[in-house]
C-alpha cells in the first residue's frame, strides 16, 4: 500500500482515539456539570462536587479543542463542511460549551444566593447540551448529510438545519451519549466524594449506564434497518483529496453492516463495548469506583470503534451526492501534512499523557467540603 | 454556480471582527500576567519572602477571572473558521490546520493541564514544583500564542504551500518555510510583548489605585515598581519589533503598507513627508486635510533615503496585467477539471501566479463566473476589478496611528513611572498615579488596533494573492447568520458584565482580604452559610 494510504488510515485511527479520550476526559466533566444540581443539596456539596474536576477541567477540555483541531490538520475539507452544514447545531454546542469555563472560574466567586444557583443551571445545559451534540452528531452523520460540491471546492447545503434537530435516531445516540457521560461523572465523583455525594452519584452512574446500554442495543438494531453507504467500484485509497472525482457510491439498505459482514471479527467491538458497560454498572453498584471508571473508557472505545468500523471509509457520507461522499480517502490533508502532523502527535502525545497522569496523582485522593469551603482557591 | 450572498459575507466578517476582537480582550493579560506571576513567584522561592507569595496569589486570583474568558472566547474561535469560513478551510487547511493543531499539542494542553495546578497545587507540591508549573503556564500559553501567529503569518504571507490543480487547494510543502516566515517571528514578539505591556499597565493601575488610597503600600509599592520596569522593557520591544513587521510588510504586502500609510502616489524619497494625520477618502482615492513631517516617511518604512514606496495607484496599474492573466489561470483551471488533459493544464501552469487575482474578478464577471466572460468584456471586467486589491484606507490609516500613538503614551508613562518609582517619589506624584489607572484599558485597546491594521489591511484576501474574502465564506443563508450573531451578543455581553463585576470586586477587596486566610489556619469548619439547601 502506498505511504498516503496508510497515513490516511492512521490519522482515522487517531481521530478515533481522540473521539474516545473526548467522551471520556469532557464526558466525564459534563457528567458532573450535568449532576451538579441533584447530587449537591447545599452550597458546600456543590462547590465539593466542583472542586473534584476543578483542576481538571481545563485540561480534559483540550481533548475537545483537539478533535476539533485534529480535524481541521488532517481532514480539512471535513472540517470546513461538516461544522457548516451543522452550523445551528455547532453553534448551539459553541454557546453552551464556552459557559462552562466561565461558570467554573465565576460560581464561588460571590457570595449571592441567585448568583450560584443561575451558574448551577449553567452547568446543567453545559453538561447535557454539548453531550448529547457529540452523541447526535453520529447520528445524523450515519444517517447521511445533504450537501454538494461545486467546482471550486466550495460546499453546499442541500438540507434544512431542522432534519439534523428533529432526527429520532440522532436522538437516540445524542442521549446515549449523555447516558455514558452521566455514568463516567458519577464514577469520578464516587472516586473523589464521600457520602452523601458518594451514594448519590452511584445511583445517577448506575442509572446512566444502563439507559447507555439499553440505547446502545436498540441502535444497534435500528442500524440493521437504516439505508448505509457502499462503494459499487474499487477506490485508489492514494487518491488527491478531493471530492468531486474518484468515488461511485451507493444507499444500501442496512449497508452500514457490509464490513461485519466481511469481517465477522469486528463483532468484538460492540461486545467489548456493551460489557463494558453492563461490568462498570455492576462495578459501581459493588462501590468499586477505581474499576467503573476504566470501564466507561472501554465503553466509550467500544462505541466510537463500533461506529467507526460499521462506516469506514466513509466519515460524512452525502445522502443528496453520494459520490462526493467525504471519506478517509478524499478529505484528509496532502501526504506532506499528513506525515508532519504525525510526527508532531508522535512526540507530543506521550509527554501529553505522562504529564496528564502526573496532575491526577498531585490532586489525589477523597475532597472534603470542610477543606473546599475554607480554601481561598477553590471554585 | 450558486450566487454568492455579499450580506452573509459582510455579516460573516462582522462576527469573525467582533469575536476575534473580544477574544483579544483577554489574551494580552494572559500572555503577560503568567510571565509577571512566575517572576514574582521566583522572587519569593528565592527569598523566602511572604509578600512575594501574597502578590503572586493575589494578582494570580485576577489572572483567573480574566483566563476564564479568554479560554471560553478561543474555542469560538476554532469553531468559526470551520462553520463560517468552510471555503478557506477547504483551500488553506492543509497548511492552515497544522499550526492549529500544533498549537493545541503542544501548548494548549500544556498551559491548560498546569493551569489546574496553578490555582490548585500550593498546598500539594513544594515551592520549587509550584513555581516550575508556574512557568509552564506562562510557557504554554505564550507558545500558544506563537502557533496562532504562524498561522495567521501563513494568511498574510503565505510561504510553505503552493496551489495544487488536482485537489483545489493550497498543498502544504515545507513545514520549516511555514515556522521560519519572517512575518511570523515579527508578529510573536510583537504580539506577546504588546501583551507584557497590557499586563504590566494593568498591575501598575490597579497598584496605584492602591497608592491614591493609601490601602497596601508595601504590596502596592513593590508590585508598581516590578510593573514599570517590565513595561518600559516591553513597549521599547514592542516598538522595535513593530517596525521590522512594518518593513517586511513594504516587501511583502505593499497594498498594505501604501494604506497604512495612506500612499496614494508613489513616494518621492528621501522628501516625502510621513502622514501624522488625514482624513483618507477611498471613494475619491485620496486624502483631504493632511498633516505631515517632511523626510520621515522613507527612512521610517525603507530603512534607506533612496527607495520610493509603491503608491496605491500605481499598485492598481500594476494589479491590471495580473487580473487578466488570473482570469485565463481559472478558466483553465475549471477547464482541466473537466477534462484532465495536458494543454489545459500547462495553460494553468502559465498563469498560475496570478490566479488569486482571477478569482477577485469573480464579483464583476457577468452571473460572477470569471470563466466565461465575453472576449469584448474583459477591459471592463479588469477595470472594475482594479480597485478591489486595495484594503479600506480609512481604517487601515487610522487602526495604525492610534495603535502608535497609543504606544508612544506608554512609553512616556513607564518611563517616567519606573524612575520616579525607584526614586521612592511615586506617592506624592498623585497626577502620574491617576494616568496610570485610567490607562488601564489603553493597552488592550492598542492591541486591538494592531489587529485590526494588520487584518483590515489584508484585504481583499484571506489568503494573501491567493483567496479573496468573498469566495471564503461559508455559503449558507442570512438566517443562520442572525441566529449566532444574537447569540453571540447576548452570550458575550453577559460575560463581560460578569468579567468586570468580579474583577472591580476583587481589586477593591485588595490583597489582604486573599492572604488573611492562610496565614491563620483555623479549624476547618463548615459555616452555615455552605450548608444552606439550594433550591433544586
Amino acid at each position: 500500500m502506498e505511504l498516503y494510504a496508510i497515513l490516511k488510515i492512521v490519522w482515522a485511527a487517531v481521530l478515533g482515539v481522540l473521539f474516545i479520550g473526548l467522551g471520556t476526559m469532557v464526558g466525564m466533566d459534563m457528567g458532573v456539570g450535568t449532576l451538579l444540581r441533584f447530587v449537591g443539596r447545599n452550597d458546600g456539596e456543590r462547590r465539593t462536587a466542583l472542586n473534584i474536576i476543578g483542576p481538571h477541567w481545563d485540561g480534559n477540555q483540550v481533548w475537545f479543542i483537539l478533535g476539533g483541531g485534529a480535524i481541521f490538520a488532517a481532514f480539512p475539507t471535513l472540517y470546513g463542511t461538516s461544522f457548516s452544514t451543522f452550523y445551528v447545531v455547532m453553534i448551539t454546542l459553541l454557546f453552551s460549551m464556552i459557559l462552562r469555563p466561565v461558570a467554573f472560574e465565576y460560581r464561588s466567586k460571590a457570595d449571592s444566593r441567585v448568583w450560584r444557583a443561575s451558574w448551577d443551571w449553567v452547568f446543567l445545559v453545559s453538561g447535557f447540551v454539548p453531550m448529547f451534540i457529540y452523541g447526535a452528531a453520529f447520528g445524523n452523520v450515519l444517517e447521511g448529510v445533504g450537501y454538494h460540491f461545486g467546482w471550486t471546492g466550495q460546499y453546499y447545503q442541500d438540507q434544512s438545519f431542522l432534519s439534523y434537530l428533529l432526527n429520532p435516531f440522532a436522538i437516540l445516540c445524542g442521549l446515549m451519549s449523555v447516558g455514558l457521560s452521566v455514568y463516567q461523572g458519577g464514577a469520578m465523583l464516587m472516586l473523589r466524594a464521600d457520602d452523601p455525594i458518594w451514594s448519590r452519584a452511584r445511583r445517577y452512574a448506575i442509572g446512566g449506564g444502563l439507559v447507555a446500554a439499553a440505547l446502545f442495543v436498540i441502535g444497534g438494531i435500528w442500524v440493521q434497518f437504516l439505508p448505509g453507504f457502499v462503494m459499487t467500484a474499487p477506490v485508489n485509497p492514494a487518491m488527491p483529496a478531493n471530492p468531486l472525482h474518484g468515488q461511485s457510491v451507493a444507499m444500501v439498505a442496512g449497508g452500514w453492516m457490509y464490513n461485519f459482514h466481511a469481517h465477522p471479527a469486528l463483532w468484538l467491538l460492540p461486545l467489548v463495548g456493551l460489557g463494558c458497560m453492563l461490568a462498570g454498572v455492576a462495578m459501581l453498584a459493588a462501590g468499586r469506583s477505581v474499576a467503573g471508571w476504566w470501564l466507561g473508557l472501554g465503553a466509550w472505545a467500544g462505541t466510537i470503534t463500533t461506529v467507526g468500523c460499521a462506516m469506514f471509509p466513509f466519515l460524512m457520507p452525502s445522502s443528496t451526492a453520494p459520490d462526493q461522499s467525504l471519506t478517509v480517502w478524499n478529505s484528509t490533508a496532502s501526504e506532506y501534512g499528513l506525515g508532519c502532523m504525525l510526527v508532531v502527535a508522535g512526540i507530543f502525545v506521550p509527554i501529553i499523557l505522562s504529564y496528564t497522569s502526573w496532575c491526577y496523582y498531585v490532586m489525589r485522593g477523597k475532597v472534603h467540603t470542610a477543606d473546599v469551603v475554607n480554601d481561598t482557591h477553590s471554585y | 454556480m450558486e450566487f454568492i450572498n455579499p450580506d452573509v459575507v459582510d455579516l460573516s466578517r462582522f462576527q469573525f471582527a467582533l469575536t476575534a476582537l473580544y477574544h483579544f480582550m483577554f489574551v494580552p493579560l494572559t500572555l503577560g500576567l503568567t510571565f509577571m506571576l512566575a517572576a514574582m513567584e521566583t522572587v519569593y522561592v528565592v527569598t523566602g519572602r511572604q509578600i512575594y507569595k501574597d502578590m503572586a496569589q493575589f494578582w494570580g486570583k485576577l489572572f483567573g477571572i480574566n483566563f476564564a474568558i479568554g479560554v471560553a472566547t478561543g474555542i469560538t474561535m476554532e469553531f468559526e473558521f470551520g462553520t463560517n469560513w468552510s471555503m478557506y478551510s477547504h483551500f488553506f487547511g492543509d497548511m492552515f490546520g497544522t499550526p492549529l493543531a500544533i498549537e493545541g499539542l503542544m501548548a494548549f494542553f500544556m498551559e491548560s493541564t498546569f493551569v489546574g495546578l496553578m490555582f490548585f497545587g500550593w498546598d500539594r507540591l513544594s515551592r520549587q514544583a509550584h513555581l516550575a508549573v508556574t512557568y509552564l503556564v506562562a510557557l504554554g500559553s505564550n507558545l500558544s500564542a506563537l502557533w496562532i501567529l504562524i498561522a495567521n503569518a501563513g494568511m498574510n504571507m503565505p510561504e510553505g504551500a503552493h496551489f495544487d490543480p488536482e485537489t483545489m487547494r493550497m498543498q502544504f510543502e515545507s513545514f520549516v518555510d511555514l515556522v521560519f516566515n519572517p512575518d511570523a517571528q515579527a508578529k510573536f514578539v510583537h504580539t506577546s510583548v504588546a501583551g507584557y505591556v497590557s499586563a504590566a499597565m494593568f498591575v501598575m493601575g490597579i497598584s496605584a489605585f492602591y497608592l491614591l488610597r493609601g490601602q497596601h503600600r508595601q504590596f502596592a509599592a513593590r508590585s508598581f515598581r516590578m510593573a514599570a520596569l517590565f513595561g518600559i522593557i516591553s513597549t521599547v520591544a514592542v516598538i522595535t519589533l513593530g517596525d521590522v513587521l512594518g518593513r517586511l510588510d513594504y516587501e511583502k504586502q505593499p497594498t498594505k503598507i501604501a494604506a497604512i500609510e495612506g500612499l496614494w502616489h508613489t513616494s518621492n524619497p528621501p522628501f516625502e513627508p510621513w502622514i501624522v494625520a488625514a482624513l483618507p477618502d477611498d471613494a475619491k482615492q485620496e486624502n483631504h486635510y493632511e498633516i505631515g513631517v517632511p523626510l520621515v516617511l522613507t527612512p521610517l518604512i525603507t530603512h534607506t533615503f533612496d527607495q520610493p514606496i509603491t503608491g496605491m495607484h500605481e499598485l492598481e496599474d500594476q494589479a491590471g496585467p495580473r487580473i487578466r492573466s488570473g482570469i485565463d489561470a481559472v478558466a483553465a483551471l475549471r477547464r482541466y477539471g473537466v477534462t484532465h488533459s495536458g494543454t489545459d493544464l500547462a495553460q494553468f501552469s502559465a498563469h498560475e501566479q496570478d490566479m488569486g487575482y482571477g478569482l477577485l474578478a469573480t464579483r464583476h464577471a457577468p452571473g460572477q463566473d470569471v470563466t466565461a466572460i465575453p472576449a469584448d468584456q474583459v477591459d471592463d471586467v479588469v477595470r472594475a476589478t482594479q480597485p478591489d486589491i486595495l484594503p479600506n484606507v480609512f481604517v487601515t490609516f487610522w487602526s495604525f496611528r492610534l495603535m502608535v500613538f497609543l504606544s508612544l503614551w506608554f512609553f512616556a508613562l513607564f518611563a517616567i513611572s519606573a524612575y520616579l518609582s525607584l526614586k521612592r517619589r511615586l506617592e506624592r506624584s498623585r497626577l502620574l498615579l491617576k494616568l496610570c489607572m485610567w490607562s488601564i484599558p489603553l493597552p488592550i485597546l492598542a492591541t486591538e488596533f494592531g489587529w485590526i491594521t494588520a487584518e483590515a489591511g489584508r484585504q481583499p484576501w484571506t489568503v494573501f494573492g491567493w483567496l479573496p474574502t468573498f469566495l471564503s465564506a461559508s455559503s449558507h443563508g442570512m438566517s443562520y447568520m442572525v441566529f449566532s450573531l444574537i447569540g453571540f451578543v447576548l452570550l458575550y455581553s453577559v460575560f463581560i458584565a460578569a468579567e468586570l463585576y468580579l474583577m472591580f470586586k476583587f481589586a477593591r477587596l485588595g490583597p489582604d482580604h486573599d492572604s488573611m486566610e492562610p496565614h491563620a489556619p483555623a479549624a476547618p469548619m463548615v459555616s452555615a452559610f455552605d450548608m444552606r439547601p439550594m433550591a433544586s
